[in-house]
């Protein structure tokens, strides 16, 4: 074939998803990047040029950096939690145990369900009088706890919510890897005499370093945006208990419209989100692959 | 050791369903039964009541849920559609071919795609905003597609690069000695080879684009309104439980019968080659 038209095919199945993806996002970006420098608000709207001003009000915000500090909190543990658990799941519904295709769909359901349309389902679930919560942990005598109206209780509750929501997306990633994984190594290790447990640390969980690396990323970097369940569940409150960042941009941006400022908050968010997902995966590579490969 | 196993899937199941049953118990009840604190049992613990339902088509406290449910299934599929093409011959290119430009190189621009993801949903409403309005397109099903593409497109590239990473090359070098063209050889021998990556990818798609809340909420509000904003809005001090319940259910009723279709393909292990 001829070279020219052979580079017209290459481009034609990357051009158009590739400009369109550009399109969509860098432009928007970059103009964010312009209103940054702006002092645009509600009450001078438009393009003037305000210089490095809104930085430094970032740079000096106490909130956006508490916000910061919370979100990153809430992320790692939700997301910590989610792999134990979601781990733990697909070993228990990998081999043998009855009725293993209906505990996996099961399982699966919640990541399948809208994040706000739950959320408000447990907003209700939650509520002190009429929820359930309260009620049915009075049964084993517990309780009765402010769920969403004391500050620590409430961050569980959020905390609580993603992890109903998001372990099923681990427990799919760690439960497809292990039906992948090949048999010798465990016919090895039985052969060896190794009961489930060395079993587990010398052999399975090894060989699922790739798939657990990649799922916690997946799901730092998801989380890493949690505002939806806050907006529902909390509206970031009791007073700011449980605001994170991406919630606080909202308030600042979308509700009293200073939107110069936001856009601000909006870029250093976001660069420090890339340089921190950036270290925890090179870290995360570090702590499964260890000195193992290298 | 063996009770142990059964014991903890019970209890997670537990956990699992909890939300759903509390919903659909819920969805039964009347503003009395709600308010006389937590039951469970129909008929035992309160008189179950068809009001919630009605309110989902018209009835008074509720959404009417047809529109939502119209505008929902609209955005996502054609977003979806729209993503799976794209995505789908991206990845293909970038798979199979080497692409150089300056410094830029493939696993770059694989990157490029990928890292669409990080960028926090609250970052991009701002310039969606004002980019739609200045299209003109704010308040529309076409504006929200747009949006929705940005989101869906990188996971659909994503799934099927390692999707195409994994169909051998011969077959589509077989199909262009043959004659093929690299467009007719990716149509006809890798393409009806490669359903299960696309399947994969569509279902991601579609969880993704039908459970978005953000950009709908900002970025529409009469013309076109999505389920998920449509539920929310319910969402107040003096929330009717019952309506919210039973729009809620029916909500998300669609993609849970997608977990059985995830499942069928993990059991296969053809999930495993997709997702890695």
């Amino acid at each position: 074939m001829q070279q020219r038209e052979f580079r017209l095919y290459k481009l034609a199945f990357l051009l158009p998803g590739l400009l369109i993806l550009l399109a969509i996002i860098l432009f928007p970006l970059l103009f964010t990047i312009r209103v940054s420098l702006s002092g645009w608000d509600a009450i001078v709207p438009g393009l003037d040029w305000a210089g490095v001003r809104n930085y430094a009000g970032v740079f000096a915000d106490a909130r956006f950096w508490q916000s910061l500090g919370r979100l990153s909190l809430m992320a790692v543990g939700t997301v910590l939690i989610q792999y134990v658990l979601g781990f733990a799941l697909a070993l228990l519904v990998w081999r043998d145990i009855r009725f293993r295709r209906l505990w996996r769909v099961l399982f699966l359901i919640p990541m399948m369900t809208t994040p706000v349309i739950m959320s408000v389902i447990w907003r209700t679930i939650f509520h002190e009088s009429l929820g359930p919560a309260n009620d049915l942990l009075g049964f084993i005598g517990l309780g009765p706890y402010p769920w969403l109206t004391s500050a620590g209780w409430a961050v569980a509750s959020v905390m609580l919510v993603e992890i109903w929501q998001w372990t099923p997306f681990m427990f799919l990633l760690l439960l497809a890897g292990l039906i992948s994984l090949p048999r010798e190594p465990f016919l090895a290790a039985a052969i060896d005499g190794a009961g489930p447990i060395r079993t587990f640390f010398n052999v399975t969980f090894p060989l699922l370093a790739p798939v657990s690396i990649g799922a916690i990323i997946i799901r730092l970097i998801e989380a890493s945006k949690l505002m939806e369940t806050v907006y529902v569940l909390t509206s970031g409150g009791p007073g700011t208990a449980t605001e994170t960042t991406g919630y606080y941009i909202y308030i600042r941006g979308l509700r009293d419209f200073q939107i110069g400022y936001a856009a601000a908050l909006s870029i250093t968010y976001l660069v420090i989100m890339i340089v921190l997902l950036t270290i925890v995966a090179k870290l995360l590579v570090r702590v499964f692959v260890g000195g193992k490969t290298a | 050791m063996k009770s142990l196993k059964y014991i903890l899937v019970v209890l997670w199941g537990a956990f699992v369903v909890t939300p759903l049953l509390w919903a659909l118990t819920t969805s039964f009840k009347t503003a009395n039964a709600v308010t006389g604190g937590p039951t469970y049992i129909p008929y035992l613990q309160y008189e179950p009541s068809l009001a919630g339902w009605r309110s989902l088509f018209g009835g008074a406290g509720g959404i009417d849920i047809a529109k939502p449910y119209i505008d929902s299934l609209v955005v996502t599929l054609s977003a979806t559609a729209i993503s799976l093409v794209l995505g789908t011959l991206a990845a293909y290119g970038l798979s199979r071919f080497t692409y150089k430009a300056g410094f830029v190189k493939n696993a770059d621009l694989v990157f490029f795609f990928i890292s669409q993801r990080i960028m926090p949903p609250i970052v991009l409403s701002i310039p969606f905003f004002l980019l739609l309005q200045f299209l003109n397109l704010l308040d529309t099903k076409i504006g929200l597609v747009l949006v929705y593409i940005a989101l869906l497109l990188p996971i659909a590239v994503w799934i099927m690069v390692d999707f195409f990473d994994g169909v051998p090359r011969a077959i589509d070098e077989m199909a262009m000695l043959d004659g093929c063209s690299p467009f007719e050889a990716f149509r006809r021998v890798v393409l009806p080879n490669s359903l299960p990556g696309i399947l994969v990818a569509g279902m991601f798609c579609l969880i993704f684009g039908w459970n978005d809340f953000f950009f709908a909420f900002t970025l529409t509000f009469t013309d076109t309104q999505l389920l998920p904003v449509a539920v929310v809005a319910l969402n107040s001090s003096v929330t009717p439980w019952w309506s919210l319940s039973a729009s809620a259910l029916v909500s998300v009723a669609p993609l849970i019968l997608i977990a059985f279709f995830v499942e069928r393909l993990l059991s296969r292990g053809t999930l495993a080659g997709a997702i890695r």
